[in-house]
């Protein structure tokens, strides 16, 4: 049991965070305005939950320009994804064993 | 509590990951209006071509096109193209509806990756039939047609309901078995068009759009 929380990665302990990991597992790349629009969360969120995931290394951050306008891309590291997909199997049994625990099957 | 906490968790990342790689807007009934219009068009092809010796009959594949007059082969493109363009014309209606049912972007990037993957297939299989008819090879357009549709679809349904493979198999393995049975191109195209189309259309319609509706 102890085991299996230390698991669960505190750095994706969040809404918002969950959400751009799971966009960038299952895609090359997400811009700053697909991860807004899918997340319905604001500006500032997003940047400072991007942010804070790049400085952990689980995504790196690509500016360019597109037709002379800003864009920024995200993508997930090789750290990120397996940090990810422990912190998904820490939920999955998390679950579990409390099911087992109790009895209950929800 | 914790618990409910990372179910609700756990449903996100899979919401997350579904809706962010797949377009899932498009609507069922679409289907069914673009096997309706497929029809008609085969119909008003088949009276166009009534009286004429079966064109898709050719008794020397190599042989021009000289013996179906070019007006009528001028009609034939120009039914093609006004189907394709009601079909695809009713789709994008149905689909922005949908897509604003479900409070989703018509235009993001996942719309934007269905139809480049959807069209780039297409797109080669229509000029793959221009040159067939350049060549009088007419007898392997509608078989021509099937395939290249088919594979578009299975192609395209990476990007949105894995259903979509489904149908383009089946369209596939029809415009296979066209290949043999020339003549009947006409007819083939419109069971793989038509009654396909509906088929699949009212199937998901009942699978998705009806009880949310």
């Amino acid at each position: 049991m102890e085991n299996i929380i230390s698991n669960i990665n505190k750095a994706f302990d969040h809404r918002v965070r969950l959400g751009i990991m799971s966009v960038l597992m299952v895609n090359e790349f997400a811009d700053f305005k697909t991860l807004k629009d899918l997340l319905g969360a604001t500006d500032g969120n997003i940047a400072s939950h991007t942010k804070a995931l790049e400085k952990k290394g689980y995504i790196v951050v690509q500016k360019s320009f597109i037709n002379r306008k800003p864009n920024t891309r995200y993508l997930t590291t090789v750290t990120g994804k397996k940090a990810f997909k422990k912190h998904l199997e820490a939920l999955e049994k998390l679950l579990n064993t409390d099911i087992m625990l109790t009895g209950t099957d929800k | 509590m914790e618990n409910e906490r990372y179910l609700k968790d756990l449903s996100e990342i899979k919401n997350m990951m579904s809706r962010s790689s797949k377009f899932i807007s498009l609507s069922g009934l679409a289907g069914v209006f673009a096997g309706g219009y497929a029809l008609m068009g085969a119909i008003i092809a088949m009276w166009l071509l009534e009286g004429n010796v079966s064109p898709f009959s050719l008794p020397d594949l190599s042989g021009s096109v000289n013996f179906l007059s070019s007006s009528i082969i001028t009609s034939l493109v120009l039914i093609a193209i006004i189907v394709l363009v009601l079909a695809i014309g009713t789709a994008v209606y149905l689909t922005t509806r949908k897509a604003h049912k479900n409070e989703q972007q018509i235009w993001d990037t996942t719309s934007r990756r269905l139809i480049i993957n959807f069209f780039a297939p297409l797109f080669a299989g229509g000029i793959f039939c221009l040159v067939l008819l350049q060549y009088g090879l007419i007898g392997l357009i509608a078989p021509s047609m099937l395939l290249f549709y088919g594979l578009a679809l299975v192609h395209a349904s990476k990007y949105t309901f894995g259903d979509l493979k489904s149908l383009g198999y089946a369209i596939v393995t029809l415009g296979l078995i066209a290949t043999q049975f020339m003549e009947y191109g006409l007819y083939f195209w419109a069971v793989g068009f038509g009654i396909f189309h509906i088929i699949y259309g009212i199937w998901m319609y009942n699978k998705y759009d009806r009880n949310k509706a």
